[in-house]
């Protein structure tokens, strides 16, 4: 027995799997989660990969939480240990009254397990071994033995994780009898071995409800198709190459002439990033929705033509789908660490509308609502997703449409509109909104043509290196981007129960982590008003939280609290009342982690001078 | 790129195509290109190519990066849309626009510094994918517009104005565009407009990449003794293979020169291709042999030009990505998007 009492909990703890990149242990794990998630218990699954295919670490850690917090806890309750390399830094990771989960085929000295958790050893390779004699299926089943025993321990329904592998292999009758007799050899042999279940459990609910479990990149990708993109060009770098790839499967899905079998799309993977947002930037201009999906480098390298689409006016959609930093920085970890860089993008004077999702329902909601801004503004649109949303399941609500709506396609000038005698000057500000009209190649023989170019140039589009004309120019494109001010998604302010006077800022991936913080906080007496923002140029609402509070934290997970900056760089306030609460190796921010960073910064304004001595 | 705008007037007498254009249609503003430029004669021999083909101007999206060369598409089709892209990154601007409508005709005009160093990579891409267009490098062995370094294509020897030599191999973008896949590949020389507009025209009807390496002497920077880009170098080491003329219409066509020495090729959009031999061995269907001969004659320091190949029977992406018939750009949400029931659908398989 350990010297700590087990952790007894249902429906709510951490099970982490440390696996070697490359053993097939994916799958297996996707299962697991997914199938907690079939007995109606929400859970919050994350990857945590190297950068590399084979032989390095690898660990899926899946958070079963009844109460629905979606960001990561921190802490291993339960630790699948499959990866001897990792062992001691595995063991070391487990709370103190945990479960241990092992291979016991071969024995261990008892000097490499801790007295304060209980050891649950099963012996896979021998079960495994006696059953298959292919090299191959021998690591796969392996897997999915461990996927039995667990089903045991945690007292889960077996037809549950039938049902699901049934599913993946519908039509593959070999392969389905073959997974599940595997499952079995291992629940079979917990139940007979084993004291089962323990003090972790699953057990049936009803708190998952209709909602979806999904990748943020799948979701943009849905998105993309949803808002009309029609071509995509894209180079393969992580963690953004998934969104190419989904959108490629659902444009086989949903975009093929039923008659002909020939698509409504193109995509095409670039030589590398410059191409990609040059053919992006070439459809835009010819009036077709283009996008590409990169990461921070392949940004670096696009920063030229992004300069280019906002001084030429022209639409384009990046997905930067966000990694660690800088240069190959960490590219299998995530980061909210490009936001100054996508800002103000490219060389001379450049700003940049960014939209913030926080999950996979507003990825697709972001995603497609960027190819409308991008036409209505005729300029870059960078929707800021990072690999914790993009690259990780999560529950969502279900991606809703409105079958009434239609593109916005911003500000085109037809072959009608020209006979009609309107006046057509490209960069002419016809209504005040610094929005100009463009026309798209061929509409007209003799009026509405122009000349695109990255050069200085009249409102008519007639090359000028005027210093009064470019400056009238530049002075549009500000009034443009205050347009844009009041186009892009409002950021969302949550009130405290009480009146506080300290607010606290966030943006993406970190919401659901910040939102179980606000209840942590709470629970040690910190009231906190809080707000969302979801987009760049920011809302004048703004300013207006920032006005109305002492102190306002910026949670985010970067170094150097870009978006903090970016809020004094646009604000004009004083840095002092914007409080940096920053996470920044990789992993996923917790809530544990934002309730101490926050709740010692208040614990400090809370101290109480000492009386002065009375002389 | 210029302040001056040509008068409207035309004269009444102006001889027109089939549309009822003049040569004035296809002309655009006035070039502020060097007096003798060789890429003022490329133009002429771009516009002569679209008068007689009877293109509609607006219906051709010129496209180019940045230099001496890329300015040239403000001179030529007005009413025409133009991308002065950034350097070197024509191609890929080019391919991006020919995907969103594949209806109009795609004229790529770049220089030898874009293509060939900063945008080598684009330049092989795009042609490797058989973008259907017509590239247009207009080669002068030197970069003007910074008065005078050598590019990539500069022979190795060739001597720049400041009597420097140039001591890196050459890129022969020809070789290069047969090796990558290529579908229509020539040479040609801005000063021989009679071989240079049938060579454009039939590059505009081939549907497929088609690629144009015109040798351009630079009247400021590389017109001098010494330079292989120079008119008098050019004049001299000139070895053409064959002259042609582009035929187009519902006419018979009507060949009326010697059996043996002419050899009609057929392309996608029915014009005719009329390739009167001037070397009896030379094929234009030999990819192969092509690559071969050019070696050849570099080697003997002859450049040569005329049709080097051409696939009749070529593709474009369009049809490698199997694209609807309608353009991209036109399409509407009513086409586009799968609608709430189908999303309905999505969701309830992630659950």
């Amino acid at each position: 027995m350990p010297d700590k009492k087990p952790i007894s909990s249902v429906n709510d703890f951490v099970v982490r799997f440390a696996n070697v990149n490359g053993s097939g242990s994916a799958s297996a794990n996707e299962m697991f989660a997914r199938a907690i998630l079939r007995h109606g218990v929400p859970v919050s699954p994350r990857n945590i990969f190297p950068s590399n295919i084979q032989g390095l670490p690898t660990w899926y850690e899946v958070r079963v939480t009844e109460a629905g917090h979606l960001g990561a806890r921190g802490g291993v309750d339960m630790m699948v240990a499959m990866n001897p390399q990792t062992w001691d830094k595995d063991i070391a990771g487990i709370e103190p009254g945990g479960y241990l989960f092992y291979d016991s085929t071969k024995p261990m000295p008892s000097t490499k397990f801790r007295d304060d958790i209980t050891v649950i050893g099963v012996p896979l390779t021998a079960i495994t071994n006696s059953t298959y004699t292919d090299p191959r299926q021998r690591q796969l089943f392996k897997n999915i033995i461990y996927l039995g025993s667990l089903s045991a321990l945690l007292d889960m329904d077996p037809k549950l994780i039938e049902q699901l592998i049934g599913e993946q292999y519908k039509g593959k009758e070999k392969l389905l009898s073959s997974n599940v007799h595997a499952l079995h050899l291992g629940r079979d042999w917990a139940l007979q071995n084993l004291k089962c279940p323990i003090g972790l459990r699953v057990k049936k609910s009803d708190k998952v409800g209709d909602r979806i479990f999904i990748e943020g990149n799948s979701a943009a990708a849905l998105g993309a198709v949803y808002g009309g993109a029609t071509v995509c060009a894209w180079y393969p770098i992580t963690p953004s190459s998934s969104v190419a790839e989904a959108f490629t499967a659902h444009c086989k899905k949903y975009r093929h002439d039923p008659a002909t079998g020939q698509a409504k799309y193109a995509i095409v993977q670039g030589e590398d990033e410059l191409a990609s947002i040059g053919i992006v930037i070439g459809a835009s201009w010819n009036g077709a929705r283009a996008f590409t999906a990169t990461s921070g480098p392949g940004v670096s390298l696009m920063t030229e033509f992004i300069g280019l689409s906002y001084f030429a006016e022209i639409p384009a959609v990046i997905m930067n789908i966000q990694r660690a930093g800088p240069s190959t920085g960490m590219p299998t970890r995530t980061q909210q660490c490009d936001i100054i860089a996508c800002a103000y993008a490219s060389h001379g004077d450049t700003k940049h509308v960014l939209l913030f999702p926080e999950d996979p329902a507003e990825a697709f909601e972001f995603a497609a609502a960027a190819f409308d801004l991008a036409e209505r503004l005729q300029t870059t649109i960078f929707l800021m997703l990072d690999l914790d949303i993009g690259m990780n399941h999560r529950l969502c609500r279900p991606l809703k449409w409105d079958d009434s709506k239609q593109y916005d396609r911003g500000k085109v000038m037809t072959a009608e509109m020209l006979d009609e005698g309107r006046d057509f000057g490209r960069y002419l500000d016809v209504d005040g909104d610094g929005i100009p009209y463009r026309t798209y190649p061929g509409t007209h023989p003799t009026k509405g043509a122009y000349f695109t170019r990255g050069t200085s140039r009249d409102r008519y589009a007639r090359y000028s290196e005027e210093g009064s004309v470019y400056a009238d120019n530049m002075q549009r494109l500000v009034r443009k981007f205050e347009t844009a001010q009041d186009l892009v998604p409002r950021p969302l302010q949550a009130n405290a129960a009480k009146p506080t006077k300290y607010g606290v800022i966030y943006f993406g991936s970190t919401s659901p982590a910040m939102d179980e913080a606000i209840g942590l906080l709470e629970t040690r007496g910190h009231q906190l008003d809080r707000l969302r923002i979801r987009a760049f140029p920011f809302h004048s609402s703004v300013a207006s939280f920032l006005a109305e509070h002492d102190f306002v934290y910026v949670v985010e997970q970067n170094r150097d609290s870009q978006l903090r900056q970016l809020i004094v760089n646009e604000n004009g306030i004083d840095p002092v009342r914007l409080v940096p609460i920053v996470h920044y190796d990789g992993t996923p921010i917790t809530a544990r982690y934002i309730a101490k960073a926050i709740g010692d910064h208040q614990d400090h304004l809370k101290v109480t001078p000492l009386r002065k001595a009375v002389s | 790129m210029t302040y001056i705008a040509k008068p409207k007037f035309h004269h009444p007498g102006l001889k027109k195509n089939e549309l009822g254009y003049t040569h004035r249609d296809y002309e655009g503003k006035i070039s502020t290109l060097c007096a003798g430029c060789g890429h003022d004669s490329i133009t002429a021999s771009i516009i002569e190519a679209c008068y007689e083909l009877s293109i509609e101007p607006h219906r051709v999206a010129k496209i180019s990066g940045i230099g001496c060369s890329s300015k040239t598409p403000d001179y030529f089709l007005g009413n025409s849309h133009g991308f002065n892209s950034v350097h070197g990154r024509m191609p890929s601007v080019l391919t991006g626009a020919n995907l969103a409508n594949r209806d109009l005709i795609y004229l790529g005009v770049s220089g030898d510094g874009d293509s060939a160093s900063i945008g080598f990579g684009q330049f092989a891409h795009s042609i490797r994918r058989g973008v259907n267009m017509t590239y247009i490098v207009e080669n002068n062995g030197v970069y003007g517009l910074t008065k005078g370094q050598f590019s990539a294509t500069a022979d190795r020897g060739s001597k720049s104005k400041k009597g420097v030599t140039n001591t890196d191999n050459a890129i022969d973008l020809v070789a290069i565009a047969l090796q990558l896949g290529a579908t229509f590949v020539a040479r040609s020389f801005s000063g021989d407009k009679s071989q240079l507009v049938p060579l454009i025209a039939a590059a505009i009807g081939h549907k497929g990449a088609s690629f144009i390496d015109v040798i351009s002497p630079c009247i400021a920077f590389n017109n001098h003794a010494g330079s292989t880009k120079s008119f008098d170098y050019v004049r001299e080491h000139n070895d053409a293979v064959n002259r042609l003329d582009v035929l187009v219409g519902r006419d018979p066509i009507a060949v009326d020169y010697a059996p043996g020495t002419v050899q009609v090729v057929e392309q996608h959009d029915g014009s005719k291709i009329a390739l009167r031999k001037i070397d009896a061995d030379y094929d234009p269907h030999d990819r192969l042999g092509a690559q071969t001969f050019l070696q050849k004659h570099a080697a003997k320091g002859q450049i040569v030009t005329g049709l080097l190949y051409v696939d009749p029977d070529a593709e474009d992406l369009h049809a490698h990505l199997n694209t609807v018939e309608t353009p991209l750009n036109s399409l509407e949400a009513d086409t586009l998007c799968p609608g709430s029931a189908a999303l309905d659908k999505f969701n309830a398989s992630l659950r």
